[in-house]
């Protein structure tokens, strides 16, 4: 399955995206609205598929949402799109977070990650996400199984490789590369330009 | 850990899959390997699809609560490297701190015209700070994320730095060094447009000092110059230059 597709949605609202960064960035709180409408279904979305936890979820978005506010004249355009800048901001968080509560609850954790429940499986179906969801499952579908669990695993997880290769009973540098080569496949299957 | 396996690590880096220390050593790796940060600017792209994909509707509480901090809660000026700096406290003084902090990091790429840009600035805070709104229109384009900075040197020992933002579609000048005109003189500033010269407004200088937005888009501008014109401004540069610098890409 070699032809890219191209998809819409929020991810592809770049330029406008960067543009009103540029406006909070000098105290824009209406531009700042118009941001929260682009992203905040897809932090929310992503927080919550990491941490699970609806209320702790809620907190965290909150926290991303905020940060947006307080470090928008931080973007650097040269390092990737807005969008972009904002989900590896919201996937961070949650990672920490999901760490952090980590020593506590290592045992149901790792009982829950056995599951290995297809996050995407779990959230509520948007109108607008679901022909980008449709896509992204597609090329999910197309990575070998070794790459569809570890991308899934670190990504809508947060574990580390040495946990995805723990978890998976497989090699250390096997998991760095299929987290790389399957994320390559990826991008070639969704046609993501930088 | 060698430089071969380090390559490897764009996919778990993007994913925060590694733990402290190598993510530490990857981020130390990435700036001088010039294909490493290409594949990682275009993997994180590629999870935002992964995030893009479980996206919800997000509860209008959550929304209303994020509103309600915005409104209390500081901004933090562009990065400054190797220095973290908390909010401004008015409104007025965290603008000039902006138009600081950006130059600062502009003059950072600059090396050698550091320390004059950065007096520069603080001339350009003090001209600006005469008119108000002068001076917001300034300091958003030294505080845009993307402003650039080129300097340079013109006649007898005055010296010129034009500030662009690509974002915002402007540009600013700013002088030092430069005598008032002669009598019944102005400068005015162009924007070079291709092979013509369009208007950019004049620029008062007092004190030898001058600073001001550029009027008008940027457009297609290359370069912006200098001129002396007749009280009023003209339509057309009516003299040679006394600088034309080219714009930062």
């Amino acid at each position: 399955m070699k032809a890219a597709v191209h998809i819409g949605g929020p991810a592809s609202a770049g330029p406008d995206l960067q543009e009103l960064l540029g406006l909070v960035a000098r105290g824009d709180q209406n531009a700042f609205s118009q941001v929260y409408d682009a992203v905040g279904g897809s932090v929310l979305g992503l927080v919550r598929t990491v941490l699970r936890d609806p209320a702790q979820s809620e907190e965290v978005a909150q926290e991303v949402l905020l940060e947006i506010w307080r470090s928008a004249a931080r973007y650097q355009p040269s390092r990737g799109s807005a969008m972009t800048w904002i989900l590896t901001l919201a996937h961070r968080r949650a990672v920490d977070r999901v760490r952090s509560a980590q020593a506590a609850t290592d045992r149901e954790r790792r009982a829950a990650l056995l599951e290995r429940t297809p996050a995407y499986d779990e959230v509520t179906e948007q109108v607008d996400a679901r022909l980008e969801r449709e896509q992204v499952r597609r090329c999910l579908r197309a990575l070998t199984e070794l790459q569809h669990e570890s991308v899934t695993l670190a990504y809508y997880r947060g574990l580390t490789y040495r946990e995805v290769a723990e978890l998976l009973s497989v090699p250390l540098g096997t998991v760095k590369t299929r987290l790389r080569d399957g994320l390559i496949r990826l991008r070639d299957c969704l046609g993501v330009c930088a | 850990m060698n430089t071969g396996d380090l390559h490897l690590l764009t996919g778990a880096y993007v994913l925060h899959a590694l733990p402290p220390g190598e993510h530490a050593d990857f981020e130390r790796h990435l700036p001088g390997c010039p294909s490493c940060s290409e594949e990682v600017r275009e993997l994180a792209a590629t999870t935002g699809k992964l995030a893009s994909a479980v996206a919800v509707v997000p509860p209008p509480v959550l929304k209303q609560r994020v509103m309600a901090r915005v409104a209390a809660e500081r901004q933090a000026p562009p990065v400054v490297p190797r220095q973290s700096r908390r909010g401004g406290t008015r409104r007025g003084r965290a603008l000039s701190r902006f138009a600081l902090a950006a130059s600062v990091a502009a003059a950072a790429t600059f090396g050698s015209v550091a320390l004059w840009q950065y007096q520069e600035a603080r001339d350009a805070r003090d001209a600006a700070q005469r008119t108000e709104g002068r001076a917001a229109d300034l300091a958003s384009v030294l505080a845009a994320p993307d402003a650039k900075a080129v300097s340079g040197g013109f006649a007898k020992g005055a010296t010129g730095t034009v500030v662009v933002s690509r974002t915002l579609d402007k540009a600013a000048f700013l002088a030092s060094g430069l005598p008032n005109p002669p009598e019944g003189k102005v400068y005015q500033l162009w924007f070079a447009d291709g092979g013509s010269m369009r208007s950019a407004g004049l620029m008062d200088v007092s004190g030898t000092t001058g600073a001001a937005v550029m009027e008008g888009p940027l457009d297609g501008a290359s370069g912006i110059g200098i001129t002396v014109e007749p009280a009023g401004g003209s339509a057309q540069p009516t003299s040679d230059p006394l600088a034309l610098m080219t714009l930062p890409a």
